[in-house]
């Protein structure tokens, strides 16, 4: 059943046959044995998350020590940021996981169609949150709030200290989420072309996790910045 | 190329022909070997320019005053020296070069899980390279901060300290992709019946460098991104103008720096676990022991980075504690050492070169080690701190273990990458050589140390004249032998006599393939019975 539906939807010529060939494959690659190792992927995909978790982990480990130092300043700055984009922002994330969960849900079943469309709505939630994104800065810069502004400078060591932070820490977000974009673009050509099918679905699984990350990370920032007052 | 004339049933990895030719045959070969070879070539230049460093630097220690360059030049040099030595050779030295290479052979697999990772991390590692030398010639000029890059000295610094940096983040990244590598490629790609107490050591030592590339780096490569990030747009995390507490960054720096040393001596040690069964021609002693002491290296090196900073300012219950797993992290690395006698203990042994390396390792990485217990111990540390006997105990324990084992390594697995053969001769000048002048340049930096005399000084008052000229001969002769040793494989290379598949009687997967190795190491994928170490001769005298 399964395979019929994936056949029917790799007709249209896009696929490439030396891709799934693997004799063909062997006498223009300077790698003859093709291999090919859907847990050995999930494995590295999880290692590089792990990496990703422990870079955050360093800003995290600095938000702390310095909270700890500055506890009454963080109170006054954290009330500086606003709470309703914020909240938007959490709830376009979590959304964005859910849609993206659900495009592999659909490839596996063999919905193309319906897998790219889940697909292309992940990459409107990532783009609407980086769209905030800019408007929330924005609207801190022109109130002078941004590093190295005179407006800042004057203020109290603490807010500096917290709002480089929230800088840095929402800027590396944002970077990810841009990455996650470009990423999720070629899962949906990907797709199209036929070369992630039901049968062969690791990467967007991958991407699938790599997603997620982005999400929870942004769990963590979203109470540690806006909440917390 | 010069390896035509082999015999014509199987095609090395060397003469190779695919889709690519002349140099783009190498440089966009997804083959480990080529890596590993191209990994081998940038590795080695970048010593041999790291050693030049040194050898202005020594010569401008020959004697008091201006002798050779002025005082900041003298700052850039130890700088670029350290940066050269730490990011460029020992960081990816024996596993990108020998890892790639013996990894998939040694567990009898035919490439690394993800080959096309690997070009990509090797390209990483050439970018890093690149951008770290080109910071020498770019307006504002070369570094001066010291290879540790300490705020807030480097968010004032005019100097190239942000290309630096971002050098370093590219050699970081390189490393963890490298890390993830081979993680993967053991635990999916080992032959039937290698389960993984029948693993080399070697593989067991790569496998917990890994974890260490995977788990540490990546807070370095955030504390380098917010240094730079600091320098351009003043955020003050780590500016104390702003408020801002520099010891944070020290304390990031030292929670990768000093696993990082670990990355640097682990594998080494699985080196010495490999060459010394095949030059005693006996089993291993304590395998499992060996396999454990890294990984127990591998954790407990997390707990001790906080010993770089004793004098830095932290509470007395922290500087014990931490006192106190430093010395702890020194037991695994004796366990080894005493394994390592034990399996030559009535071993019949044969003192051939690569051999030679491993004993002057034993000997130079054992006097790094107990001169680190001084440095451990809060007391001496306060005395020896910021001396020459920091300079001494790290260049023992990374030059006298690592690079040591490097060349170690080079001249074990010679035969094997090339199909060519050294003069073994003129090896064992050089080896001696090497430690003499070895002994003559740091020993003296000991005593100098423990006299007073300061690290990261161009200048010295009278009295330690004598042993800076000792020191000075000292690294004369070091660079001789050294130079002398790569010589000696230059020539083995272009004209060296043709190696046999298994010079030393080592039994490793390695020995079992040609020497050079096909393009896909083994025929057929070989299934394992036996442990790694069970020599034919040994079971005979049973
Ligand atoms: C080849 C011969 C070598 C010579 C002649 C040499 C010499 C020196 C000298 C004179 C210094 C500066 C001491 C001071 O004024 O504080 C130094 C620093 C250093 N060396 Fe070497 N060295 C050699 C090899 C190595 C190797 C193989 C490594 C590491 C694998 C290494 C790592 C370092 C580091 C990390 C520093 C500290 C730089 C800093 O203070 O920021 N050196 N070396």
């Amino acid at each position: 059943m399964r395979e019929a539906t994936y056949n029917e939807q790799v007709t249209d010529g896009t696929m490439n046959i030396k891709e799934t060939n693997p004799i063909s494959h062997a006498v223009s690659e300077p790698h003859p044995h093709v291999h090919r190792d859907d847990i050995g992927s999930k494995l590295g995909m999880w290692l590089f998350l792990f990496t990703e978790i422990l870079l955050f982990g360093g800003l995290f480990i600095l938000y702390m020590a310095y909270r700890f130092q500055y506890s009454e300043a963080f109170h006054i700055a954290a009330r500086d940021l606003n709470v309703n984009i914020g909240t938007l922002n959490t709830i376009i994330l979590l959304t964005s996981s859910l849609t993206m969960a659900l495009s592999i849900a659909a490839i596996q079943k063999g919905k193309r169609i319906l897998s790219m469309t889940l697909i292309a709505s992940t990459i409107a939630f990532a783009a609407a949150f980086m769209v905030n994104k800019y408007f929330e800065w924005g609207a801190k810069f022109a109130h002078g709030i941004y590093p190295g502004s005179s407006h800042l400078l004057e203020k109290e060591k603490g807010e500096i200290i917290f709002f480089g932070l929230y800088y840095s820490m929402t800027g590396l977000h944002g970077i990810h989420v841009m990455v996650g974009i470009i990423l999720l673009s070629i899962m949906f050509v990907s797709v199209w072309r036929g070369k992630t099918n039901p049968d062969k679905f690791i990467i967007l699984e991958n991407s699938g996790l790599y997603w997620h990350l982005v999400d929870l990370i942004w769990i963590f920032l979203f109470p540690l910045f806006y909440l917390i007052h | 190329m010069t390896h035509q004339a082999h015999d014509n049933s199987y095609v090395s990895y060397l003469d190779y022909k695919g889709k690519h030719s002349g140099i783009w045959a190498w440089l966009l070969s997804t083959d480990h070997k080529r890596i590993g070879l191209m990994y081998l070539t940038g590795i080695m230049l970048f010593f041999v320019a790291g050693m030049s460093l040194g050898f202005v630097m020594k010569t401008e220690m020959l004697s008091r005053g201006e002798t050779l360059v002025d005082a900041q030049t003298y700052n850039a040099l130890f700088t670029l020296h350290g940066v050269i030595m730490i990011f460029l050779v020992i960081i990816p030295g024996i596993p990108a070069a020998f890892g790639n290479f013996f990894l998939p052979i040694q567990i009898g697999a035919k490439d690394v899980s993800f080959p096309r990772l690997n070009l990509f991390s090797f390209w990483l590692y050439m970018a890093g390279g690149v951008v770290a030398l080109s910071s020498l010639f770019l307006q504002g000029g070369p570094i001066d901060t010291g290879w540790t890059f300490y705020v807030p000295y480097s968010l004032r610094t005019n100097t190239n300290v942000s290309l630096a940096l971002l050098a370093a983040f590219l050699l970081g990244f390189s490393s963890i992709l490298t890390g993830l590598n081979f993680i993967t490629t053991v635990h999916r790609l080992r032959a039937p019946g290698m389960g993984f107490f029948r693993m080399p050591l070697f593989i067991w030592a790569l496998y917990s460098t890994a974890w260490i590339q995977v788990i540490a780096t990546p807070v370095i490569g955030i504390t380098i991104v917010l240094v730079i990030v600091e320098r351009l747009f003043s955020i003050g995390i780590f500016d104390p103008a702003l408020g801002g507490d520099p010891i944070l960054f020290q304390h990031l720096f030292w929670i990768y720096s000093h696993p990082a040393v670990y990355i640097m001596i682990l594998p080494a040690m699985g080196v010495v676990s490999e060459i010394i069964p095949t030059f005693a021609k006996r089993t291993i002693f304590g395998y499992k022991a060996i396999a454990f002491s890294s990984l127990a290296i591998a954790f407990i090196g997390y707990f001790v980075w906080a010993h770089h900073m004793f004098t830095s300012g932290m509470s007395d219950l922290a500087r014990i504690i931490f006192s106190l797993f430093t010395f702890l992290v020194a037991i695994p690395s004796g366990v080894k050492v005493f394994n390592w006698v034990a399996t030559l203990y009535k071993g019949s042994i044969e003192p051939r070169v690569p051999f030679l390396f491993v004993m002057m390792f034993i000997f130079l990485f054992s006097i790094g080690g107990l001169t680190g217990l001084v440095l451990g111990n809060l007391a001496t540390n306060i005395h020896t701190h910021g001396t020459y006997f920091v300079v001494a105990h790290f260049h023992y324990v990374m030059f006298g273990g690592t690079v040591i084992i490097l060349f170690g390594a080079l001249h074990y697995w010679f035969p094997k990458m090339f199909g060519r053969m050294y003069n073994e001769k003129v090896a064992t000048v050089s080896v001696i050589l090497i430690f003499i002048g070895f002994n003559g340049l740091y020993f003296t930096m000991f005593i100098l140390g423990y006299m007073g005399m300061p690290r990261r000084y161009w200048d010295y008052l009278p009295e330690y004249q004598l042993l800076h000229t000792i020191s000075a001969i000292g690294a004369y002769i070091l660079i001789a032998g050294i130079l002398l040793m790569l010589h000696n494989l230059w020539k083995a290379l272009r004209k060296g006599p043709k190696a046999v598949q298994n010079p030393w009687g080592g039994v490793t997967l390695e020995w079992t393939v040609p020497s050079p190795p096909p393009l896909e190491n083994f025929d057929e994928i070989p299934i394992i019975t036996h442990g790694p170490y069970e020599f034919p001769e040994a079971k005979g005298v049973k």
